[in-house]
């Protein structure tokens, strides 16, 4: 029997070993793509402050629409700033500058932007390590953009969301509390605040986050769902062909 | 009988079966093949290969469907399933999810081999051909994951082709020939399509036609590894055998359940399964100037990646990583027990088996590692091991204590 589970075991260790590689102490989201008000929240801020430099080349408006329980109007006036079509994938407003005469963000920032269709999913812990990134800005004046991040050090990218924010320095890494031997985050000062409170903005990145996930693989919504259906079928399967085995193995002895 | 031979059926089928020999085959196969009563649970496991072979066939034509076997097109044509083709991400994840299963499926299937020593005689050629079978299935599988091109699809493709470059004198030259190209890239990944849903599937199929044919002409061993064959009624019908056609068919269907259920789980809910059947790296695009930081093969790979690691020569590590998979040809030939099944075998065997599998385990586990001193000597130690059960086994084998083994199949299930 042990030998039969041994496979299982493997994979069971392996799953959070491997979550427990090196790299940032992410926090927890809490993001839930199940929850639309979240994600339409969430739309509404990737379209305010990321879209104008950060396509998301895999993800249609239509589907959006479809999906957030949006109408095509709602989609096409609020969040469409670039005049695509409604059946169009999702392009940065910004050029991204690359090729001989064109100027765009590859100029402005040092390195063109990045699509985010799969940011969320690319990373390990992928929903959390946004929501803490975009918790984890700090002024650096040794930065060109003025801003650093401890998630994503040096990252080429301003802190766009500050207004909301406000400006929070990063305490001293000696000033962290001393925990034993594990790493701890890193702590932060808000120096001026923002036009949203500390929990108002940690809810602007859980919907941030939600939505990237849910940009990520926009299946999710609906696979869930079917599986519930599709595993209760297969129960019942199972247990009629249980049934019918025995009814034939009756005769074997 | 030859050109005599009569159909006992009427009708449509009758005149198929009078060109054709529909119920020859259907009687040597199924109603008329006698299959040990005995089978255990391990005994699910090939069947259960053969669906997911299917599985694997199907979404594959469906993919190829809506597939650009292209560096610039692969991995937004495989987004592009995942989002806009109709159940796109069901096809994708029943064939990603599939590759990992098919593996748990064959490791089982030849631990069972293994266990019940249903690779000796006459059983060799079964478990050669089922070799090759685990051979080509490697390679379909190290195929299959180059094409959606994301970052491990490229990353993995160097690593694994450049292997061949260890090779001394024509290894550089053989690296280029097989991508066609100085680095993975478009020409790679067209090749790899043609060999990934062509080439290999074919070589699969035979091979299994193969597999299915020596074993039926042998007989299946089973957990007492007593050969039903030698006790026959009078018909010639073996006393412990039954019609695999209605009782296997009947049962294996139950395991199709149990096993469906497992994989309808892994699809509907958990389809990357950590990182383990779809790794995040691979969701980033293939990208030649940015090495990931660890780069890794899927699980099923891993134990002999931590022994090419484990070695620090290259080519030395190349070798012993070939070796790994080469000696398990070799087992119907250095088992010398007299006895099949380790139910009577004595402890020696038992040892060797548990040790193997252990190290075998622990090898994967540590395949996945990024790999310090301590897991490096744990693998090094580990391939021992892994060596040593084969290489001792015509020793041990032959010095262990073995029980009577009964005179007819016992029941347990």
């Amino acid at each position: 029997m042990i030998k039969r589970l041994l496979p299982w075991l493997f994979v069971l260790v392996a799953g959070p070993a491997l979550a427990a590689g090196a790299g940032p102490v992410l926090l927890q989201s809490g993001a839930n793509i199940s929850d639309q008000a979240s994600l339409q929240r969430g739309a509404g801020l990737y379209f305010q402050y990321c879209a104008s430099c950060h396509s998301l080349q895999h993800m249609r408006y239509s589907r959006l629409a479809r999906d957030l329980g949006l109408t095509e109007e709602q989609v096409m006036t609020r969040l469409n700033h670039t005049g695509a079509k409604f059946g169009d994938t999702i392009r940065a407003s910004m050029p991204a500058g690359v090729g001989d005469d064109a100027v765009g963000g590859e100029d402005w920032f040092g390195k063109a932007p990045p699509d985010l269709s799969l940011v969320a999913r690319a990373r390990n812990d992928g929903p959390n390590w946004i929501y803490t990134y975009l918790l984890s800005f700090y002024p650096d004046p040794s930065r060109p953009s003025g801003w650093n991040n401890t998630v994503f050090p040096n990252a080429s990218m301003p802190h766009v969301l500050w207004e909301r924010q406000g400006i929070q320095t990063l305490r001293p890494a000696e000033e962290h509390d001393e925990d034993h031997g594990h790493p701890q985050p890193p702590t932060f000062d808000l120096q001026t605040p923002g036009t949203r409170s500390a929990e108002e903005y940690k809810q602007d990145a859980r919907d941030i986050a939600a939505f990237l996930e849910y940009v990520g693989e926009p299946a999710a919504l609906e696979r869930e769902r079917y599986g519930v259906w599709v595993l209760l079928y297969l129960l019942l399967f199972t247990g009629v062909a249980w049934l019918l085995k025995h009814e034939y193995w009756k005769d074997v002895h | 009988m030859a050109g005599e031979r009569t159909s006992t059926m009427t009708g449509i089928l009758g005149w198929f079966d009078q060109r054709l020999p529909v119920m020859d085959f259907w009687n040597k196969h199924l109603a008329q093949y006698y299959a040990p009563k005995n089978f255990n649970v391990w005994y699910y496991f090939g069947s259960l290969a053969l669906l997911v072979l299917v599985n694997q066939i199907v979404t594959g034509i469906w993919l190829t469907m809506h597939y650009k076997p292209s560096a610039a097109e692969a991995f937004a044509s495989v987004e592009y399933i995942m989002r806009d083709v109709e159940w796109g991400w069901l096809i994708r994840y029943m064939h990603s999810t599939g590759a990992s299963f098919f593996f748990i499926c064959v490791y089982l299937h030849m631990f069972r081999g293994l266990m019940y020593g249903s690779c000796q005689k006459p059983r060799e050629l079964v478990w050669v051909i089922g070799m090759l079978i685990f051979l080509a299935l490697m390679a379909e599988a190290f195929l299959g994951y180059v094409l959606p091109w994301g970052q491990m699809s490229f990353w993995g493709a160097q690593v694994i082709v450049s292997l061949f470059g260890a090779i001394p004198y024509v290894g550089e030259g053989l690296v280029q020939w097989i991508q066609g190209d100085y680095l993975p890239s478009d020409a790679t990944i067209n090749r790899f399509f043609a060999l990934h849903v062509v080439a290999l599937p074919i070589a699969l199929l035979g091979l299994v036609v193969l597999h299915l044919g020596a074993l039926h002409e042998v007989g299946s061993n089973n957990p007492d590894g007593v050969e039903i064959k030698k006790k026959k009624d009078a018909k010639g019908v073996p006393l412990d055998g039954i019609p695999f056609h209605p009782y296997y068919t009947v049962k294996d269907l139950f395991g199709v359940g149990v096993f469906l259920t497992l994989f309808a789980f892994v699809i509907f809910f958990e389809p990357t399964f950590g990182d383990l059947f779809l790794e995040y790296d691979n969701f980033a695009p293939a990208d030649p100037m940015v090495t990931p930081e660890h780069i890794k093969p899927v699980w099923y790979f891993t134990p002999y990646y931590a022994m090419l690691r484990a070695i620090p020569d290259k080519l030395s590590g190349v070798i012993v990583m070939g070796a790994a998979v080469m000696i398990l040809f070799l087992v119907p030939w250095l088992d010398r027990s007299p006895v099949k099944s380790i139910r009577y075998r004595g402890m020696l065997t038992k040892i060797a088996l548990a040790l193997f599998s252990v190290a075998f385990v622990t090898l994967g586990w540590l395949g996945m590692q990024a790999g310090s001193d301590t897991q490096k000597l744990v693998a090094q130690i580990c391939t021992v091991i892994y060596f040593l059960y084969f290489l001792l086994m015509p020793v041990y084998t032959r010095m262990d204590a073995v029980k009577p083994v009964p005179e007819r199949v016992t029941m347990h299930d």
